[in-house]
């Protein structure tokens, strides 16, 4: 089986229709993996996060298809690894 | 598992309070590179910089973008060049194999042309010191330090002496620039061997072949999470605050460091714990002083909040990381920290509320820009209050002081980028010249008989 590494996909932004559909077809077409999702509205913004497992080489690739997403929408949509937040919060 | 507002917390942390990792360095041994040949010698210094940090940049860009963090700075250091040159008796050609090697890796420094004569020179370490002013300004991308003294060996006034001389000539020699050379070079007390940052990086004798270290940065994460969790909390909160804080960016540092050390393939190193600022808005260490309650960073209070930061940071990030070393404090440079800078400007910071600043934090006096018709044995004697603070307190002092040409106090250098702008500062007029002709050696204090 092919290398994936785990990453967290967050989004910030103004709320509108079909950010998740977006953001998912995104993931798809790049054959990652969605394993959790949590998404919140407050006063009017959108905070999304994914946990998802992306392979190894559709990475980079993945992360620039997500960065064009987000100038598209007008939102701020990152992928990062999740060793980083492990790192940070857990001992 | 993490949870929703830890991640949203690492993001806000990136993208509002400018987290970043300021800098990868490698650090490369030059011993077998040394030759009385000088084309075999820049040859053996150009292959092996550019064979080991072939993959230094590219390393370091995927990181920033697999774990979303920016890595500012990509760097290299190298063994003081002065030990290298030692049997071609040519610095000059060690500064160019480094320049070119530099280029060719795309590092924007490599750090380590370098002279350590705490006790005594060589006339290797003469050649290089001399050399500096062309050194520095026929080189894009190296930058020097010289140690002149050690909590073990005292000051050599000598090499003092020498320092302020070529400071000035090094300022001379940059004047279309204002002087701008003269931030390529740091002059050490107690000098460590494997700090990360620019300029005063170099790989230790006592290193190994290659290693890679760490610079962490966070000043904004600091002042945030004082503004959240701290308002009007008594010092004890403040501290823990701090604590907790600096922990997390020293995580995310040492995450960054074994990464980085497992994909090149070289040992990793230290986690430098300072807390670097840039001139960005945001970015500032005089601003998490100003949180504590100061009206302006300089005020009657800043040197106690200064030690407190200093302290905490340390205490959060020890655990945070396996090795913790190099410089490893809260960084005071005014033109690159425009809390300082803003401080300066408005009076509120001179240069002796600066030098009790250097007390209780590292490293020294860094970044200041003194008028261009300073006396070099004024620059000498700056060196030496320095070197004495470093000396009796067993610390790391520094200074990097720009003489801007043609400038008086009051006025503005413009350095540009990370590097900021800084007003120029006012020295004492009184002469320090005869005290500095003395040359010899300030003995080593009592606190260096440990054994």
């Amino acid at each position: 089986m092919e290398n994936e590494i785990k990453a967290v996909v967050t989004v910030l932004g103004q709320d509108a229709v079909g950010i998740i559909a977006h953001v998912s077809a995104v993931l798809a077409d790049n054959g990652a993996n969605i394993r959790d999702i949590a998404q919140t509205v407050l006063s009017g913004m959108f905070n999304m996060m994914m946990i998802v497992d992306v392979p190894e080489q559709a990475f980079g690739t993945l992360d620039d298809a997500l960065e064009q997403l987000g100038v598209e929408l007008g939102l701020q949509i990152r992928m990062q690894r999740s060793e980083i937040f492990d790192a940070m919060h857990r001992i | 598992m993490i949870n929703t507002s830890e991640i949203f917390q690492t993001v806000r942390m990136i993208t509002e309070e400018k987290l970043d990792i300021r800098t990868i360095t490698m650090g490369i041994s030059l011993y077998d590179c040394v030759s009385a040949d000088k084309k075999a010698l820049y040859n053996n210094i150009y292959d092996k910089i550019t064979s080991k940090a072939e993959h230094l940049v590219k390393t370091g860009e995927d990181l920033e973008r697999e774990y979303g963090i920016p890595i500012v700075n990509k760097r290299i250091s190298v063994t003081p060049a002065s030990l290298v040159a030692a049997a071609c008796g040519d610095p000059i050609v060690v500064a160019r194999a480094m320049d070119a090697a530099a280029k060719a890796t795309g590092v924007n420094f490599i750090g380590g042309y370098t002279a350590l004569v705490q006790k005594g020179m060589t006339p290797s370490d003469r050649a290089l010191i001399a050399s500096l002013p062309e050194a520095l300004t026929t080189t894009e991308r190296v930058c020097s330090s010289v140690n002149v003294g050690s909590t073990r060996a005292g000051i050599n006034m000598d090499a003092v002496q020498m320092c302020g001389q070529v400071i000035k000539d090094i300022a001379q020699a940059s004047r279309e620039d204002a002087g701008a050379a003269c931030m390529k070079l740091v002059v050490f007390c107690n000098a460590v061997e494997d700090n990360p940052f620019m300029a005063g990086a170099f790989h230790g004798p006592g290193e190994g072949d290659c290693c890679i270290n760490v610079g962490i940065s966070g000043p904004g994460v600091v002042k945030r999470a004082l503004e959240k969790y701290a308002k009007d909390q008594p010092f004890d909160v403040v501290a823990e605050t701090i604590k907790k804080t600096a922990f997390k960016i020293t995580r995310v540092g040492q995450l960054i460091a074994r990464e980085a050390s497992d994909r090149l393939n070289v040992p990793f190193g230290i986690v430098d714990l300072s807390l670097a600022p840039t001139p960005a808005m945001g970015d500032s260490v005089a601003h998490i002083l100003e949180e504590m309650g100061l009206e302006s960073c300089g005020c009657h209070g800043t040197t106690a909040a200064l030690a407190l930061l200093n302290d905490a940071v340390k205490k959060g990030g020890v655990m945070a990381s396996s090795h913790v070393g190099g410089l490893s404090g809260a960084f005071i440079p005014v033109s690159e920290d425009i809390g300082m800078i803003n401080a300066v400007s408005r009076g509120s910071l001179c240069l002796e509320k600066m030098e009790a600043m250097t007390c209780v934090c590292s490293v020294g006096l860094d970044m200041i820009a003194v008028p261009g018709d300073t006396p070099a044995s004024t620059l000498s004697a700056i060196i030496a209050d320095e070197a004495a603070i470093g000396m009796v307190n067993s610390k790391t002092t520094a200074v990097r002081v720009i003489p801007a040409q043609g400038k008086k106090v009051g006025d503005e250098v413009e350095f540009g980028g990370l590097f900021g702008r800084a007003p120029v500062m006012r020295v004492s007029p009184y002469a320090a010249e005869a005290f500095i002709a003395r040359g010899g050696r300030i003995p080593a204090p009592l606190q260096s008989l440990k054994n």
